[in-house]
This record gives C-alpha cells, sequence and structure tokens, in this order.
C-alpha cells in the first residue's frame, strides 16, 4: 500500500490540488493530512471540505494548532499568524469550523503514528528541527515509524539499535530504505506553505510494500495563489514567501 | 540478539551448513533453501555485547545497499534478516573465491597486471554507476566469477549517494584498510568516488611490483604520511614494468584527488590503449621525490582538513565523459566528416572535460580471411589511423585527451557499439549518410548504433539533407 502523506496545507488550494493529483499518478491508495489545513492561505473553505471528502473516503486526518485555533481554541501565534487567522476564521462556516475542531491529535495505522508535530506532547506542537527534539518522539511512542509537520521544512531523523537518535541527510524524490532495524521519524515538510527554499509543495510517499520514503516536491501554480492572497487584503509576507518557498 | 549462528540452524527457511570463514566483523556460512538452487552464503555479523555500535551500523549499511544493486559485478541478494532475531544477508556464492591468493602471487606478468586491472576497474566503474562509492577496496573484496567478472563484496563502509549516510557520524577514527586507503578518507571524507580510484592504483601498484606503495601500516600515523610522501616508482622496483604502466599506478595515487584519473572508466581506458597514454615526469621517475620536495609538501599538507569532493557520484561521472566520434573516412563522406568534426568542437563547449575517442571501422567481408593490404600492398589499418589523425587536427584538443583507433568487423555498426561498451562509453557521436540506394539496401549504420548502443548517440546530418526532404 502507498500512503501520500500531507501536511501543513494552509488553505493553499492550487498546492493542494496538485500535490493529490501528483499522489495518484504515483499510486497512492490512502491519504493521510497531518493537519494546518488552514491558516496562511487563501482557500480555507475549500480546502476544509476537500480534507473532510478525503476522509470521508477513508484518508487518515489529525489536527494542527491552527485548525484548533480555527476552530475556537486559543492557540498562541504570531501577530503575522494571527492577522490572518481571524481572516480564516470568518471566511469558515460553522459546520467547517467545528469538522477542523473534531479531528483527533493522534491516528495509528500498523506500526505509523501520525501526528501534527511532536509526538511526545501532541497538544503543547513542539517543533522537531534536529535530532535532539525528535528524541523524546521516539521515547513517547512504541511505533516503529512516525509522521508529522508543524515545522514547514523536511527532515528525516532515524533511532539506531543502540538508543542513538540522528538525523540524517536525504535527497527529495529518491526513495529512502526505511530499515527495520531502526525507527525512523520524518518530517514531511509542508504542502501550502513551504520553508526550506523551494518553491514546490512538500510531502511524503510511504511504500509499506517496499519499505520506502520518499519525500516529494510537487510544482504548482505558485503565482496564482500569491494573486489570491494580495487579491484577500491578507499580508504581502504571505505572498512573498510561497514565492521563494521561504 | 537472542540467535547466534551455528551449523544446523534454520532461519527463514534457510539452513545453515558449513561456516565458511571468519571474520573481523562477521562470520560467513554455507546455506541452503527448500526453493532455491544456487549456490548461497549468509553473512551474519558478529555482534558483540554491549556498544558494538560501528559494527551493527555497518551492517545495516550493507542491507540497505546491497539489495538495490544489480549486474555481474555484485552478488546477487537472496534473503535479509532483521536485527531482532538475528540479522544476515544471504547472497549466491560466488564460486572462484577471493582474489586474495592471485594477490599473494604479486609481482605478476605483466600481462596479468593489466589484464586483472581492467577487469578490477570495469567492476568498479559499474559500481560507481548505481551511485555507490566502496571506500574499503582490498584483494579480499574482489571475488571472481567463473565467467571472468570481478565481484565486488562487503559494502559495510560504503556510501550510496542517493540515501542516508548512515556511518556519517558512526566513527571516530577513519576506516577503511590501511594499504590501500586514500588521503582524502584519511581526512575522512565519504564522498569522492576517486577515493575507490586510489585504492585501485595501490592494487594495481601491488600486482606489479609485489609490494604495498606505502607499506603496511599498522597505525593511523602510518596512514596520514602519503599525504606528503610519494611512493618508490613502480620502475624502480621492477625495471621491466613500462613507462605508461607506472604513468598509469602513479597518477591514480596521486594525492590530490583532481590530479588523479577522474572516473573508472577513464583508467580503463588508459589500460586499454596503453600506446596512447600521455606520458609525464611521472612515467620517467627512477626514485622518490628528494627530502626538500617532501618536507615542502609536508608543510602544506599537515594543515589540510579536506580536499574538495564532487557534488556527488553521478555529477562526477557526467562531468569527463568519454565520446566516440565514429567518422567516415570515404570520399563520399568527406563533407558529413566535417559537419561531425564541427559538431564535436561545439559538444567540447559543453563538455569541457571530455575526452575524445576517434574510431574508424575497416569492413570486413563476412566469410574468408581479408587482406589487410590494398591492391598497391599499402596497409589499410595504417593509411586509415593517418586519415583519422588528420580528420582530428581540425578539433584542436590536447594529445592526451584524443585516441585514435581503427577497428574492423563485417557490421560496423556493430564494431562500434562493442568498443563503445567495452570502454565505458558516455556518448558516440556519428553521422548519418543521406537516402541513397546503398543506404536502401544496406541499412543505416546510424540507426543500428542508436537502436542498440546501450549509451547516449548523437547524429548529425547534413544541412543539405533538410533541403532535399
Amino acid at each position: 500500500m502507498r500512503f501520500a502523506i500531507l501536511t501543513d496545507i494552509h488553505a493553499n488550494r492550487e498546492a493542494f490540488a496538485a500535490v493529490l493529483e501528483d499522489a495518484a499518478t504515483r499510486g497512492a491508495g490512502r491519504i493521510v493530512v497531518l493537519g494546518d489545513v488552514v491558516g496562511y492561505g487563501p482557500d480555507p473553505g475549500w480546502c476544509c471540505d476537500k480534507v473532510a471528502e478525503l476522509q470521508g473516503r477513508g484518508a487518515i486526518c489529525v489536527r494542527g494548532n491552527h485548525d484548533n485555533a480555527a476552530a475556537g481554541a486559543p492557540e498562541p501565534m504570531s501577530p503575522l499568524a494571527r492577522r490572518a487567522m481571524d481572516w480564516t476564521k470568518a471566511r469558515l462556516s460553522e459546520d467547517q469550523r467545528a469538522f477542523l475542531g473534531r479531528l483527533p491529535l493522534v491516528a495509528e495505522e500498523g506500526d505509523a503514528l501520525f501526528v501534527h508535530a511532536s509526538a511526545s506532547n501532541p497538544e503543547a506542537f513542539s517543533y522537531i528541527t534536529s535530532d535532539t527534539r525528535a528524541a523524546p518522539s521516539f521515547r513517547a511512542t512504541g511505533a516503529r515509524l512516525i509522521f508529522c509537520g508543524h515545522t514547514h521544512v523536511p527532515l528525516l531523523a532515524s533511532r539506531d539499535p543502540g538508543g542513538v537518535v540522528r538525523q540524517q541527510e536525504f535527497k527529495a524524490n529518491l526513495p529512502i530504505p526505511l530499515l527495520r532495524s531502526r525507527r525512523w521519524l520524518a518530517v514531511v515538510g509542508s504542502v501550502g506553505q513551504p520553508r526550506d527554499g523551494v518553491a514546490q509543495a512538500g510531502w511524503a510517499l510511504l511504500d509499506t510494500e517496499a519499505n520506502e520514503l520518499t519525500f516529494r516536491r510537487t510544482p504548482y501554480d505558485v503565482a496564482g495563489t500569491a494573486r489570491k492572497i494580495r487579491a484577500e487584503g491578507l499580508p504581502e509576507e504571505l505572498a512573498a514567501r510561497l514565492l521563494t518557498g521561504s | 540478539m537472542p540467535v547466534r549462528p551455528h551449523t544446523g540452524l534454520e532461519i527463514d527457511g534457510f539452513t545453515l551448513g558449513e561456516k565458511l570463514h571468519t571474520g573481523g566483523f562477521a562470520t560467513i556460512w554455507e546455506v541452503t533453501h527448500p526453493d532455491q538452487d544456487l549456490h548461497m552464503v549468509m553473512k551474519v555479523p558478529t555482534i558483540l555485547d554491549g556498544d558494538d555500535g560501528p559494527t551493527i551500523v555497518g551492517f545495516e549499511v550493507e542491507q540497505m545497499i546491497m539489495p538495490r544493486l544489480s549486474g555481474p559485478h555484485v552478488p546477487k541478494v537472496i534473503g535479509i534478516g532483521g536485527f531482532d532475531v538475528m540479522p544476515y544477508i544471504v547472497t549466491e556464492k560466488i564460486e572462484g573465491g577471493s582474489f586474495l591468493a592471485v594477490f599473494q602471487q604479486a609481482p605478476l606478468p605483466l600481462s596479468d597486471v593489466i589484464e586483472i586491472g581492467a577487469r578490477m576497474v570495469a567492476a568498479v566503474a559499474d559500481l560507481h554507476r548505481q551511485h555507490v562509492i566502496h571506500l574499503d577496496l582490498k584483494p579480499e573484496n574482489f571475488l571472481q566469477r567463473k565467467t571472468g567478472e570481478m565481484v565486488l563484496v562487503d559494502y559495510g563502509l560504503s556510501r550510496h549517494d542517493q540515501l542516508p549516510d548512515l556511518l556519517a557520524e558512526e566513527f571516530t577514527i577513519p576506516m577503511g584498510t590501511y594499504p590501500f586507503i586514500a588521503p582524502e578518507q584519511y581526512l575522512r571524507c565519504r564522498d569522492d568516488p576517486r577515493s575507490d580510484l586510489f585504492a585501485l592504483g595501490a592494487m594495481l601498484y601491488a600486482l606489479a611490483t609485489g609490494r604495498n606503495p606505502w607499506g603496511t601500516p599498522q597505525r593511523l600515523r602510518g596512514v596520514r604520511k602519503r599525504l606528503w610522501r610519494d611512493p618508490e616508482p613502480p620502475r624502480a622496483i621492477r625495471p621491466e614494468i613500462p613507462e605508461w604502466l607506472q604513468e598509469i599506478i602513479l597518477r591514480a595515487l596521486s594525492v590530490d584527488p583532481m590530479r588523479r584519473y577522474q572516473t573508472a572508466a577513464q583508467l580503463a581506458f588508459d589500460l586499454a590503449h596503453p600506446q596512447q597514454v600521455t606520458l609525464t615526469a611521472r612515467a620517467l621517475k627512477t626514485r622518490r621525490d628528494g627530502w626538500l620536495q617532501v618536507w615542502d609538501r609536508w608543510r602544506v599538507m599537515r594543515k589540510l582538513r579536506r580536499f574538495d569532493a564532487p557534488v556527488s557520484v553521478a555529477a562526477q561521472l557526467a562531468s569527463v565523459p568519454i565520446i566516440v566520434v565514429a567518422v567516415d573516412l570515404s570520399p563520399e563522406g568527406e563533407r558529413l566528416a566535417e559537419v561531425l568534426r564541427a559538431a564535436v568542437k561545439r559538444m567540447l563547449t559543453i563538455e569541457p572535460d571530455a575526452r575524445i575517442a576517434c574510431v574508424n571501422v575497416i569492413k570486413t567481408a563476412r566469410i574468408g580471411i581479408d587482406q589487410g593490404t590494398d591492391d598497391q600492398g599499402n596497409n589499410l589499418h595504417v593509411m586509415r589511423l593517418v586519415q583519422l589523425k588528420a580528420w582530428a587536427e581540425g578539433i584542436e584538443l590536447p594529445d592526451h585527451r584524443l585516441t585514435y583507433t581503427v577497428l574492423e568487423g563485417p557490421d560496423p555498426g556493430l564494431a562500434i557499439i562493442d568498443y563503445a561498451t567495452a570502454n565505458h562509453v558516455d556518448h558516440i557521436m556519428m553521422g548519418a549518410r543521406g537516402y541513397s540506394t546503398t543506404r536502401r539496401y544496406l541499412g543505416s549504420v546510424s540507426a543500428k548504433v542508436v537502436a542498440e548502443a546501450r549509451c547516449s548517440v548523437t547524429v548529425i546530418r547534413l544541412p543539405e539533407e533538410r533541403a532535399a526532404a
């Protein structure tokens, strides 16, 4: 079975649609959404409905901090995120906000665990930006594979048979064998607002049969999304950062 | 580790037979499986109790890399066992055995050195094409198939440049086999395919002279010396070694990777074209450098932390391609040969480090023995070679990057394809003749080459053909 693992869509319809199409052509039979469906981007309603539709067809979906905020929870946010969130909330229906609020914080399937940020304390939404920050997640769960998002920067770490957690370098679009001798944690990057300098949607393809993970990048109409952000009067920084992927 | 290997142990359908070898980090067992007719061996790491990180990670690296390799130069993987019960890798058994025995008979006759060397280089070239740097090349890690191909084993220190490097932070000291390890490996670089070419150079040296270029150092200090100390020139040890072979060996052993052969294919090419190896001062060296020169190098090298490594294995291979240019020297082909030469010159602007191998084919009859001379008694082969050199003069490339070869065969297309395959060629350039009657009857040489060659092929046509079509 191939899982397309998406996270941090952030109301970017163009990126979301492009990834879903790319995932389908690569034989993904199951979709996973690791949260932050809304916030920052210009199409929260469409993205929310799409995720609900995917969930209805068997997709695994968990809740991120922006989804939490959209549902009304008091999430700490930067002023920029706050401005976008106020705009977002006004554009979501009661049902859409309730849907986001109902998503679970953690989901498990087979030997994989799915969570928006650190698995050690899912409600705290801590950033995993290094091997030291990945270590608590390995301690918190027995799952062999942990998938998360939140940082918008792809990262791969593994815990070797001796218990040492190390970050691993990898190349995009090339399959990585997930050796069964160790446990793995992948931050799969961001569909709708990548921040690693690549202005393409980031996601991951997990092939459970081949036991391989591929960090993928999918080009999308970045200029189109940026235009919409500007047309909606959302902060200019949000449009500019999409164009550079930073 | 819950299970330890022993004769009679059954695991995942494999039954362990005799123990064939006990190494420093692993044992090798003969195994059978009811579904497999092959002769097989199982490698099981010897994991000591307690902290044995490097052995475990080294074995993980093998388990990760080996299943991704294919072709005659690597053992076929049959099964892999996890660390939860007993880690192992089962592969086909390479019946010819290790190359160590051959090595122990060195110095070998020079023809054997060249022939064995070429087969070793071919195996390494194939591995590099598959994005893997071996990083522990030594005689024990070359096995021989009954069909003659060398098979590379032991990938515990290897680097696959498209996969995470699990070993990157595992070692606090440089790893490798001291007599053969490259200077940059001493500096803990793990991403330069030219490190393997250095090890090949050290092995060629040993095969030709019966000695290792820097002896058999037991400590790292002894390894470090090769950053400034040059080895005894091979011809000083064995005078009948030809200058060209000394040139090849010492070039492969250059301290700076930039001064070595840049790809295994380039090294193989020189071994296959000894008359065309450009000799430098290296070829004529009769003794080691004087202490003043060595001291100068020591002052620079002792502070060195790294050499520049290539972006990736594939990028390194692509940066120094071997391009075969098949030239038609017949009077009807004259105009096309000119256009082809112009195309080669343009190609050199985008591939400035390419090596150009000019070839021409003498078509021989399918049946019977051909005359090597024409009616006037001129040697055809020599005449063609002269013509080929005259044609190539216009390319304006230094001699050491141009070679000339006249091939013979009943099927010119096949002759070109075979030459390209044997020499690890990256690209073929050739002309396509116009729509003549002869071509309609005999078929097109270029079409055959395009269809059957395993490398890229560029076919050049005359601009005037466009009007004719």
